[in-house]
């Protein structure tokens, strides 16, 4: 150990900032009148997607069997059955967990502001997030775009038309740190064009842009529906800032035969990618079944909300201990 | 030669690329929405001084290079060949142009440089940031000029030519940095 290594990775300085956005977040959600909740951090089920990884950990009853819990990688599972319930509008800061994500830009463990609104629809959400950016962090207004014409401006590749062949080769001709015997699926390859060249495009606008309307095949938990130009789409949005990606929100898929099977789907697909399958969350499911009120909810990383309001370049700079100094 | 993990990755890390040592300069773990992560490595080429960037899958592995670093004297250079010597063991290594192409202008004997040797032979000569070196030949000096405008060239002993104030006459010694070739100050006793 050196002679500096227990210091705080932030500023104290950065943490008055930090400790002045967690009371204007609850300020912002109070004069709208959202209840603040909190959930439990480790959870018996865990998500599903293929790449998002629950740390794993085991509740010892004395004298019995090891009992795995999982840490929440969001608390959207618990939110939902609340929302079930009849809770209304809710919003949370909550602490949450991914492991194997360490770099200059993620924590393995890091803040999430999430929250759902049953009395705003998808646009209305959106709308929300940029009140929020705005207010909160001083930032221009949000330009708004969706996902298909953000690959029409930027790479002139219509996505109703493109095959798995056609985004590799757009990928290989125009990233040239890629090489040329890179692997992925149709996802995968939308995904690197997005964030080597969509998102370098989009943070030389100088101010936040919201993505909507992801491919269909990247739905996670949101409605898929056929938009005004008769694609069928997710009813998903991203919000990007800075060059980071900030927020990710959805119309709530609101049904539990669809849920099931692509958690399914996820978890063959977890195993075909030498992953262990992890428990779907049942009583989630059963929350969905028993009725989950139509709503938006969106995930919104405060950490680095605060790296942009503060200027700084690495998250443990607004962290008060970054994960290799925890 | 051990082997890296991606998430060992970090600047200056020795590692092998199509089968050229390279260094790390800087690795960014990337995870675009919620899809698959990757690395995104810039690095410099050790053999050819280029910087360059690539992708890696997150947890894929590379082999270490046996590259390190190590302080030489350098002694003279025969036609073909950069001699330096490590004053310590007085073990001698040969350079050759590729190797000394950054340094060339800055070499003089018995000074030291900073030697990158990959399996044991120099790859790469770096001169220290500064470095005190002779003028051999420049215009008259300007007598009373001691303002910083304007200057003139001047040629220092090792070949190396850089921009000098007036008033600096031949056989003075000047402060270099080598790292923009420009002046800094009379070299100080």
């Amino acid at each position: 150990m050196s002679g500096k290594d227990w210091q705080p990775s932030a500023t104290i300085e950065t943490l008055k900032r930090r400790a002045q956005l967690l009371a204007d977040v609850r300020r912002f959600f109070a004069e709208r009148e959202v209840m603040e909740v909190d959930t439990p951090v480790l959870s018996q089920a865990a998500p599903t997607a293929t790449y998002l990884d629950s740390f794993k950990t085991y509740y010892q009853p004395p004298g019995s069997q090891a009992l795995p819990y999982y840490l929440q990688t969001s608390p959207e599972f618990a939110m939902k059955r609340l929302l079930a319930a009849g809770s209304g509008d809710i919003y949370q800061i909550a602490r949450v967990f991914r492991n194997g994500e360490s770099g200059r830009l993620h924590n393995p463990e890091f803040t999430m502001l999430e929250w759902y609104r049953p009395a705003l629809d998808y646009y209305g959400l959106m709308q929300e997030v940029d009140d929020l950016l705005q207010q909160l962090a001083s930032l221009p207004a949000a330009v708004k775009m969706p996902y298909h014409l953000a690959f029409q401006q930027y790479l002139q590749i219509d996505i109703e038309q493109a095959d798995t062949a056609m985004l590799r080769q757009t990928a290989l001709t125009a990233i040239s740190h890629l090489p040329a015997d890179w692997q992925t699926d149709y996802n995968g390859w939308l995904e690197m064009l997005m964030s080597e060249l969509i998102e370098p495009e989009l943070s030389q606008l100088g101010r936040p842009v919201i993505i909507y309307d992801f491919p269909a095949s990247q739905a996670q938990l949101a409605k898929v529906y056929t938009n005004s130009e008769g694609i069928s789409v997710s009813a998903r949005f991203e919000v990007y800032a800075g060059g980071l990606e900030l927020a990710n929100g959805y119309d709530e898929c609101l049904d539990a035969a669809e849920l099931r099977s692509r958690f399914e789907a996820d978890n063959r697909h977890r195993i075909e990618q030498d992953k262990p399958p992890m428990p779907i969350d049942e009583r989630l499911l059963a929350a969905i079944e028993q009725g989950l009120p139509p709503c938006s909810g969106v995930a919104l990383g405060l950490d680095r909300l605060l790296l942009l309001m503060a200027d700084k370049t690495a998250l443990k700079n607004v962290l008060s201990f970054g994960f290799e100094h925890s | 030669m051990a082997s890296y993990s991606t998430n060992e990755f970090k600047s200056g890390l020795k590692f092998m690329l199509d089968g050229d040592p390279c260094s790390i300069i800087e690795n960014e773990f990337v995870k675009p929405g919620k899809g698959q992560a990757f690395n995104r490595v810039k690095f410099r080429n050790l053999k050819t001084g280029r910087v360059n960037e690539r992708t890696f899958k997150s947890g894929d592995t590379v082999e270490g290079a046996d590259v390190i670093e190590i302080d030489l004297e350098y002694s003279y250079n025969d036609g073909e060949f950069w001699h330096f010597m490590d004053p310590n063991t007085f073990e001698q290594y040969a350079a050759d142009e590729n190797a000394i192409a950054e340094s060339k202008d800055w070499l003089k004997e018995q000074y030291t440089y900073t030697v990158t040797l990959w399996n044991g032979s120099p790859l790469l000569v770096s001169p220290p940031n500064f470095v005190n070196l002779a003028v051999v030949e420049t215009d008259p000096g300007v007598r009373g000029d001691t303002s910083s405008g304007g200057g003139k060239p001047a040629t220092l002993e090792t070949g190396a030519v850089v921009r000098v104030p007036l008033f600096i006459e031949i056989g003075e010694v000047l402060k270099v940095d080598t790292r923009t070739s420009t002046y800094v100050e009379r070299a100080k006793d």
